[in-house]
C-alpha cells in the first residue's frame, strides 16, 4: 500500500482533487447518459462547485506550501478560490434556461466550465512558473472550447478562432518570458526567484515584461485587449458571462501573486509597467465604450476599463493595495453577474437582442428590471453610495497612500468619462419611448439579477466582512 | 598528434562510416533496382494530398480528428517510457502517480468512443 503520510500530506489538495474527480465523474455521467442526463450534470456540477468552495473554507487558515512550493494554499489563495468558485457555479446557473432555448443543451458545458475551474484553481495557488503555466493552459483550452460553443454559429466560431489564435501568441510570450526569467535567475519558483532576482538587470527585465505582457492578455487589459470585444459579442451570451467573472479573478490573482511574490526587489520597474497598463485600459475602456451599440462589446470595453482600475491597486504594490485588488474583483464579480443576468434576459418572442437600443423606455415595460439594471450601471460606474463605488474607493485610497498621484487622478477623471455611457443606457430606459417589451425573466436569472442588485445597494451598510476578508488575505502575500 | 584531436577520432570514424553507407545506399539503386517510373510513382509523397496544391483546400475534418486522438496517446506512451525505464527507483508512490495519469486518460478515452470519435462513418 501507498505510505499514509504522502496521502496526509496531499491534504491541502483536497479541494483540487475533489474537483478534478468530479469533474471526470460528470464526464462520464454525460457521456454514458446522454443528452437527458444534460440536466443531472448541471445540477451535479454546480453542487461540485458549491461543495469545493466549502472545502476551500474549512480548510485551515495557516500558509502550506506543497510539491517543493509549486502549490501555496494561504488566504489569499483562498479568498480568490472562493470567488472563481461561486463565479463559475452562478455562470453556470444562469446559462440553464437560454441554453435550452437556443437548443444547445449539451452536458459538455458544465464540464467543461468545471474543469476550466479547476485550472483557475491551480493557477490561484501557483508557486512557481511551471505551475503557473500548466493552471492557466488548462483554464484556456476550457474557454477556447467554450467560446465556439455553438459551433454551427459564424460568429461564434469566429470568437473562438481568434481567442485560440491570440491566446497561443500570448502563451508563447508568456513561456518566453518564463524561460528569460530562468535563464537569469537559475530557478522556477517565485520566493527562489525573488531571492536571486536581487535588484535585476536588463536580462530579467526583459523576461518579466514578456510575463505580464502574457498575463495582462489572460485579463484583457491594454494594450493586449484586442480580442475581448469580438470574442464578447460573438460567445453565446452565457460562455460571455462566464469569461467576464471566474477567469478574470483568476488571472488577476495569479498576476499580484507573480509581482508581489517573485520581484518585490524589483518593484519599481514593474510598477511603471503597471501604471502604463492600468493607465491605458481605464482610458481605453472608457472612451472605446462610448461608440458601442451592442450591449456585449459595450460590456467588453467596461471589462477593460475595470481590469484597468483593479490594477491600480496592484501598481501600488502595497498591502493596502492587494486589499484594494481583492475588494474590487469581489465587487466586480457581483455586479458583472448581475448585468449579464439583466443582458441575458433582453429577450423577445423571437429570440435573444443585444442592441443598447432595444432597452429603450424600459422603466414602463418592465420597472422593476430598469430599476436593478440602472442601480447595476450606477454601480459599475463607480457612484456612491453603491458597490461600485467603494471598489473604486479602495483601489485610489491605496494608490494616493503610495505617492502614485497622477494615477489616481487620471483614474478618476477615466471614470467620470465611463459613467456617460452607463448613464447613456440609464436615460434610454428611463427617458426614451418604449421599444416592444422583453419575455419575462426566468426564475433563475431573476434570482441572480436581484440578489446582486440588492448586494450593490445594500453594501455600504455593512462592508465590514468583505473588506476585512480581503484585508486579512491581502496580508498573506506579504 | 595532438591529444584533443586524438580524442574525436570515434567521430571521424562514424562520419566516414556514414558516408559510405548513405553513398552505397543511393548508388545501390540505380545498378540493381527496377525502374519503371511514371509521374505518380515520381512525386513526393504527402499523406494523400497533391504535395504541390493550394493550401486552402477543403479536407475532412476527421482527419484532424484522427490526428489529435493520436497525439494524446503518442504523448501518453512518451511518458511511459522514462516512467518504465526508472521503475526500480520511484518506488509505489510513482507506480501510483502513473496509473492516476492513465486512468485519466482511459476517462477521455472512454468520453471519446461514446461520442463515437472512434468511427469513420
Amino acid at each position: 500500500m501507498m505510505l499514509p503520510a504522502e496521502l496526509l500530506s496531499l491534504k491541502p489538495l483536497l479541494p483540487e482533487i475533489t474537483l478534478a474527480l468530479g469533474g471526470m465523474v460528470l464526464l462520464m455521467i454525460g457521456a454514458y447518459g446522454g443528452e437527458r442526463a444534460t440536466g443531472v450534470v448541471n445540477g451535479l456540477a454546480v453542487l461540485l462547485l458549491a461543495g469545493v468552495a466549502g472545502l476551500v473554507v474549512w480548510m485551515p487558515a495557516e500558509k502550506v506550501a506543497l510539491f517543493n512550493g509549486s502549490f501555496i494554499v494561504d488566504l489569499f489563495a483562498r479568498f480568490m478560490k472562493v470567488l472563481s468558485l461561486a463565479g463559475s457555479a452562478i455562470a453556470i446557473l444562469m446559462s440553464l434556461d437560454y441554453m435550452k432555448g437556443a437548443g444547445q443543451r449539451r452536458f459538455e458545458y458544465p464540464v467543461l466550465v468545471v474543469f476550466s475551474t479547476l485550472g483557475m484553481l491551480v493557477l490561484v495557488s501557483a508557486g512557481d512558473l511551471i505551475a503557473l503555466y500548466l493552471g492557466l493552459e488548462l483554464m484556456s483550452l476550457c474557454l477556447y472550447v467554450l467560446a465556439a460553443f455553438h459551433r454551427e454559429n459564424v460568429r461564434a466560431s469566429e470568437a473562438g478562432l481568434k481567442y485560440f489564435v491570440l491566446g497561443a501568441l500570448s502563451s508563447g510570450m508568456l513561456l518566453y518570458g518564463c524561460s528569460l526569467i530562468y535563464g537569469f535567475t537559475g530557478t522556477v519558483t517565485f520566493t527562489g526567484i525573488a531571492q536571486a532576482a536581487g535588484q535585476g538587470g536588463v536580462g530579467l527585465v526583459f523576461g518579466l515584461v514578456f510575463l505580464f505582457a502574457g498575463l495582462c492578455f489572460k485579463v484583457s487589459a491594454v494594450p493586449f485587449h484586442m480580442w475581448t470585444p469580438d470574442v464578447y459579442e460573438g460567445a453565446p451570451t452565457p460562455v460571455t458571462t462566464f469569461f467576464a467573472a471566474s477567469p478574470k479573478v483568476a488571472a488577476i490573482a495569479i498576476f499580484v501573486r507573480v509581482a508581489i511574490d517573485a520581484f518585490p526587489g524589483i518593484a519599481s520597474q514593474w510598477q511603471q509597467i503597471l501604471v502604463f497598463v492600468s493607465l491605458a485600459s481605464m482610458l481605453l475602456g472608457a472612451f472605446a465604450a462610448i461608440g458601442q451599440t451592442n450591449i456585449k462589446r459595450l460590456m467588453a470595453y467596461s471589462s477593460i476599463g475595470h481590469m484597468g482600475f483593479a490594477l491600480i491597486g496592484l501598481a501600488a504594490g502595497t498591502a493596502e493595495g492587494v486589499q484594494g485588488v481583492l475588494v474590487y474583483m469581489g465587487i466586480y464579480l457581483v455586479m458583472t453577474l448581475g448585468t449579464f443576468a439583466a443582458i441575458m434576459s433582453m429577450r423577445r418572442a423571437e429570440g435573444p437582442v443585444e442592441e443598447i437600443a432595444d432597452l429603450a423606455g424600459l422603466s414602463r415595460t418592465n420597472p422593476g428590471m430598469a430599476f436593478f439594471f440602472a442601480m447595476l450601471l450606477f454601480s459599475l460606474a463607480g457612484i456612491p453610495p453603491l458597490a461600485g463605488f467603494f471598489a473604486k474607493f479602495y483601489v485610489f485610497l491605496a494608490a494616493i497612500q503610495a505617492g502614485l498621484y497622477a494615477l489616481a487622478v487620471i483614474g478618476v477623471l477615466a471614470s467620470v468619462v465611463g459613467a456617460f455611457y452607463y448613464l447613456r443606457i440609464v436615460k434610454l430606459m428611463y427617458f426614451d419611448d418604449p421599444a416592444q417589451a422583453f419575455v419575462p425573466m426566468p426564475g433563475m436569472l431573476k434570482a441572480v439579477f436581484g440578489v446582486s442588485g440588492l448586494l450593490n445597494i445594500a453594501f455600504f451598510i455593512y462592508p465590514a466582512p468583505l473588506v476585512a476578508t480581503a484585508a486579512a488575505a491581502a496580508k498573506s502575500l506579504f | 598528434m595532438n591529444q584533443l584531436l586524438l580524442d574525436y577520432l570515434p567521430l571521424v570514424v562514424f562520419i566516414g562510416v556514414a558516408l559510405v553507407l548513405s553513398l552505397a545506399l543511393l548508388v545501390a539503386p540505380f545498378i540493381v533496382a527496377y525502374s519503371a517510373p511514371d509521374p505518380i510513382k515520381l512525386s513526393a509523397y504527402e499523406c494523400g494530398f497533391n504535395p504541390f496544391d493550394d493550401a486552402r483546400m477543403k479536407f475532412d475534418v476527421r482527419f484532424y480528428l484522427v490526428a489529435i486522438l493520436f497525439i494524446i496517446f503518442d504523448l501518453e506512451v512518451a511518458f511511459l517510457f522514462p516512467w518504465a525505464v526508472a521503475f526500480g527507483k520511484i518506488g509505489l508512490y510513482g507506480f501510483w502517480s502513473m496509473m492516476i495519469f492513465l486512468a485519466v486518460l482511459t476517462i477521455g478515452f472512454a468520453y471519446e468512443w461514446k461520442k463515437g470519435a472512434l468511427e469513420w462513418d
